[in-house]
């Protein structure tokens, strides 16, 4: 393999000294719990959201199914604001987890993973505006209405393209230094296929969604989607469900053929060969459900959800397992490095607290000359910086050092032409009478030859 | 501080992230906090008159509110945890690994909010008698109380980040919550969000009652209560609160209000503060005895004030805790106090990851310089936008080129001299690195583009693993 070549290519950073709030494994499963959770209210959002602008759509045709429509986006509703709060968990637990990693990849795609924010929020808000305009712009408005519609999609489709780049990007360390921006990251492991493996799950998981909560028995059906009834309803969600499946069976296998070889195992190819054996199991239930009659519908929809989070818990820890497969020789190189840097720094502050300085340069208390290079930078003896000469502040105060004490604790403001001169009392009384004195001795004329080398250094 | 660094070199960092901030405390703390509770007596008033308009009225507010703490609310929420990961990866990274906790309790809490707050809004046509409208009130009840709770926690983060009171020595969570402005700070922003819930809600309801003038008239005088009765609250915590913030940031708090050009502003702007409540009491005051006298672009200017006083507290407290993202423990700039001085000693380069050289050589010296710019001042200056070197240099030294000797003991002193800055985290060569770029900057005004546009030097990996060892 390559590995020991790219290795080298790889920066290693050094992580921050502070530890873990908790043990890395228990903060592993409450990420992927968590993650799992997110990713299903993300999907019902994006699958509603899509659903119900192609119903829309149907609907200028077929009047029922602008009814259904309009009751997908009511789900929306709910399901976007979860999807966005229960993303927060996640967001720590992995900026926790993966602190080096995922703060390194953020970074490397900064502009496109700051405007989430922005995007997200035009999205809501056109969402709606959508929703709430849909009995208002009717008739010659309704192709206006659905523009908005197709408006939202769009924002909606580019915003889990800059998640995915980021959560890609941060398991290869050895491509960072080949990243220029979000679109390149695009190009680093396998972005697409994953996105398209996405898109597909939302729709099959909404489409379960939808026929549960539509088909349930409490949900007045009558009365909310009138010209409808159940068995059909169920139908339609099935069959969008068991169509978004079969397309996972080619697009599932393309996301794991163009996984970078690094992170795949053994155990991770079992576990995903489990998964497609369940989604095997779940397209002949489906298939079952949506041929048999409108009394018979739903009967195994329990086992069909079963089956789904099963699913889903494979793939989640699958792609956890890969994660940390992928990074484990990163991680441990950054712990050593971490641990190395973190015994430098115990032995300098040792030190410092036995008073010896930080090993250069000799330690000594603090004299006149050491003390005016908090000066230097504005007073220099004969030019002027940002401040009087020397010489002038000599003329001054030649007979009362007090004086430049008393103001170096207070500064006035005489000269209009410069910046005011900060306050140094926190030097301390002892100290500025040192610098006075100093300063005194620098700015006197017969000074003259000592000033040459003197507020340079230091 | 080992990330590869986000820096947009026109605006500045800490604009980008002061922007999402504030229009999040300016949503969160009125519109929330706030709010919540007011509509909820105003609905349950409604309700105990059966007053069918005032709870229509009520419902209205109720969902402007939703509406814009569902969007723009949330996703600013949300946004400051983005921006913190770009600007400051290194504090947010570990203000998270001390407070995870109290964050995911917080996170709880939010979750049931927002739940809430869709529960409140979307049921109430549907819970409108009897029983179920008792239910709905508790509902709001419920959702104000929970909206306060996620501002007792945060308060927890922010005061800790002002002042860790024991933290440093012991870094236990408890001793970090209970920080000395923990609780100031906590009445400070409970009294304040209360008044400019009031103030906004007296503006929205003049959009939703102008064909009911005797409606507005009653709402009017309800919300100037309401005002009334929280602003002495206000004041007594505003009190509190200033006099607890730590001596030393004290200092610092002038420069904050507006740059050093005036340093004794502090006293302009308690006056500016006594004017803005004088107006908001005044209007109240009106608004409660005679509400027929206030017209609505008499009520725009108390919200606009009373927004922009909020939006200013919150660049103030972010300009005090100057020089550190964690009091006592890490500076803006991601070096920690401990750090400072093994940097010092052997070179921040030698330490950096994401630099394209270890140390300073006389042909590197200006690329080494910018380097050093981008780890030790881009989290506070850009080059040539907001708060820009080239011009803070400038200031102080004028257009001539500036002489290397004063810059350098500008860099070397420069905590000392301003406190509300780091110390230089680096050793003699690169000071004198950074002051050859500094130089450079002055007469190229190039500007330096961050780790999203130009990426992580490649030359930085090659060496990486050879640099801890001396
Ligand atoms: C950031 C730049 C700066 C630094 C650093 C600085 N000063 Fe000044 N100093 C000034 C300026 C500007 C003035 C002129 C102020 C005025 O006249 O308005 C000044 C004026 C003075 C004066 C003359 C006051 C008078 O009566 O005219 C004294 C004395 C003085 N500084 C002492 C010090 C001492 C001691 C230190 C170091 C501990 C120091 N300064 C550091 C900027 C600085
Ligand atoms: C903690 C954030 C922070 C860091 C880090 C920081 N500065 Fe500053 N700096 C400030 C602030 C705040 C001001 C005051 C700006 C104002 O006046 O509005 C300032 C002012 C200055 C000034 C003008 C000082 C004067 O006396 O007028 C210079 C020059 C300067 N900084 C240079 C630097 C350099 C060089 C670095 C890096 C080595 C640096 N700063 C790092 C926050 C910072």
């Amino acid at each position: 393999m390559n590995t020991l070549l790219s290795l080298i290519k790889t920066p290693v950073p050094r992580d921050l000294s502070l530890p873990l709030p908790l043990n890395p494994d228990d903060l592993a499963i409450i990420l992927v719990v968590l993650f799992l959770v997110h990713i299903f209210f993300v999907n019902l959002m994006m699958g509603g959201v899509i659903l119900s602008v192609i119903f829309e759509i149907v609907g200028k045709y077929r009047k029922e199914y602008d009814q259904l429509a309009y009751r997908i986006s009511e789900t929306v509703t709910a399901n976007k604001s979860l999807a966005v709060v229960l993303g927060v968990g996640p967001l720590l637990c992995i900026s926790l987890l993966y602190t080096m990693h995922f703060y390194a990849a953020n970074a490397l795609t900064g502009y496109a993973w700051i405007s989430v924010i922005p995007l997200v929020i035009i999205a809501f808000l056109v969402t709606y505006l959508h929703k709430y305009t849909w009995h208002k712009w009717t008739g010659p408005d309704k192709n206006r209405h659905i523009a908005l519609g197709v408006g939202a999609v769009f924002v909606f489709m580019g915003i889990p393209m800059i998640f995915l780049a980021n959560i890609n990007l941060m398991l290869f360390p050895d491509k960072w230094p080949e990243i220029q921006g979000f679109f390149s990251s695009l190009e680093v492991g396998n972005v697409f296929p994953r996105y398209f493996h996405f898109l597909m799950a939302s729709l099959a998981l909404t489409g379960l969604f939808l026929a549960g909560w539509f088909g349930r028995k409490k949900y007045a059906l009558e009365k909310n989607l009138p010209g409808c009834n159940r068995g059909s309803v169920r139908r339609i969600f099935y069959r969008i469900t068991f169509y978004a499946t079969i397309a996972q069976l080619a697009f599932g296998p393309l996301v794991f053929a163009t996984l970078p070889i690094g992170g795949v195992t053994t155990d991770l190819f079992i576990l995903i060969s489990l998964g497609v054996a369940v989604a095997l199991l779940l397209l002949a239930l489906l298939r079952l459900e949506i041929r048999s009659g409108d009394e018979h519908i739903g009967r195994h929809y329990a086992w069909i959800g079963l089956l789904f989070t099963v699913l889903v818990l494979v793939m989640g820890t699958g792609r956890h397992m890969y994660r940390e497969s992928s990074l484990m020789t990163h991680k441990a190189l950054i712990a050593d490095k971490t641990v190395r840097f973190k015994s430098v720094e115990a032995a300098t502050q040792m030190r410092l607290a036995a008073g010896l300085g930080t090993g250069d340069a000799l330690a000594s208390g603090p004299t006149g000359k050491s003390l005016f290079a908090n000066c230097a930078a504005c007073h220099a003896v004969d030019k002027v910086l940002a401040a009087p000469s020397l010489r002038e502040v000599y003329g001054i105060y030649k007979d009362n050092p007090q004086g430049i004490i008393a103001w170096a604790k207070e500064p006035g403001k005489k000269r209009p032409e410069f910046t005011p001169m900060p306050s140094f009392a926190h030097l301390g009384d002892e100290n500025l009478q040192m610098v006075a004195d100093y300063i005194l001795q620098l700015g006197a004329p017969a000074a003259e030859t000592e000033s040459s080398d003197t507020p340079a250094k230091l | 501080m080992d990330f590869p660094l986000f820096f947009m070199d026109e605006i500045g960092n800490r604009l980008l992230m002061a922007v999402i901030a504030i229009v999040h405390v300016l949503i969160n703390h009125p519109l929330a906090v706030g709010a919540y509770p007011l509509v909820t007596l105003l609905e349950w008033w409604g309700r105990r008159n059966n007053d069918a308009a005032i709870d229509n009225l009520a419902y209205r507010v109720a969902f402007v509110l939703f509406v814009v703490t569902t969007t723009v609310g949330a996703l600013t929420g949300v946004g400051i945890w983005f921006s913190a990961g770009l600007i400051a990866p290194f504090g947010i990274g570990s203000l998270l690994r001390v407070f995870f906790w109290a964050w995911f309790i917080e996170w709880l809490v939010f979750i049931s909010e927002v739940v809430l707050i869709m529960v409140y809004v979307l049921t109430w046509k549907r819970w409108a008698d009897g029983l179920m409208k008792k239910v709905h009130i508790g509902v709001g009840v419920l959702l104000s109380a929970l909206s306060w709770a996620t501002m007792v926690i945060i308060v927890a983060v922010l005061g800790f980040m002002m002042g860790s009171g024991t933290w440093t020595q012991n870094q236990s969570f408890l001793s970090a919550v209970f920080n000395p402005l923990y609780l100031p700070q906590l009445a400070f922003r409970t009294a304040f969000a209360m008044v400019a819930a009031g103030l906004v809600v007296w503006f929205l309801m003049f959009f939703f009652t102008k064909q009911a003038p005797e409606l507005r008239r009653r709402a009017v005088r309800f919300v100037s209560i309401w005002i009334l009765g929280w602003t002495p609250l206000w004041l007594g915590a505003s009190l509190w609160y200033w006099n607890a913030v730590p001596a030393a940031m004290q200092a610092n708090v002038n420069v904050g209000l507006l740059t050093q050009a005036f340093q004794n502003w502090h006293s302009d702007f308690v006056v500016i503060l006594g004017v803005v409540v004088a107006i908001i009491l005044v209007t109240a005051v009106v608004g409660a005895l005679n509400p027929r006298l206030i017209p609505r672009a008499v009520l725009l200017v108390p919200c606009v004030l009373g927004l922009f006083l909020l939006g200013h507290f919150e660049r103030v407290r972010e300009f005090i805790r100057k020089p550190h993202v964690v009091a006592d423990y890490m500076y803006s700039n991601g070096v920690t106090m401990t750090e400072l001085p093994v940097f010092q000693r052997d070179g921040l380069l030698t330490y950096a990851t994401y630099v394209r050289h270890k140390s300073v050589t006389s042909a590197n010296k200006i690329e080494a310089g910018e380097d050093i710019s981008m780890l030790a001042c881009s989290r506070c200056h850009t080059t040539t936008g907001v708060n820009a070197l080239v011009d803070r240099f400038e200031k102080l030294y004028g257009t001539e080129p500036w002489d290397e000797a004063a810059l350098g003991a500008f860099v070397s002193s420069m905590h000392m001299s301003r406190t509300y800055m780091p110390p230089f985290p680096g050793n003699t060569a690169e000071a004198e690195a950074l002051v050859a770029y500094l130089r450079d900057l002055q007469q190229k005004r190039g500007s330096a583009p961050g780790a999203q546009t130009l990426g992580i030097p490649r030359a930085a990996a090659v060496d990486n693993n050879a640099n801890v060892n001396q």
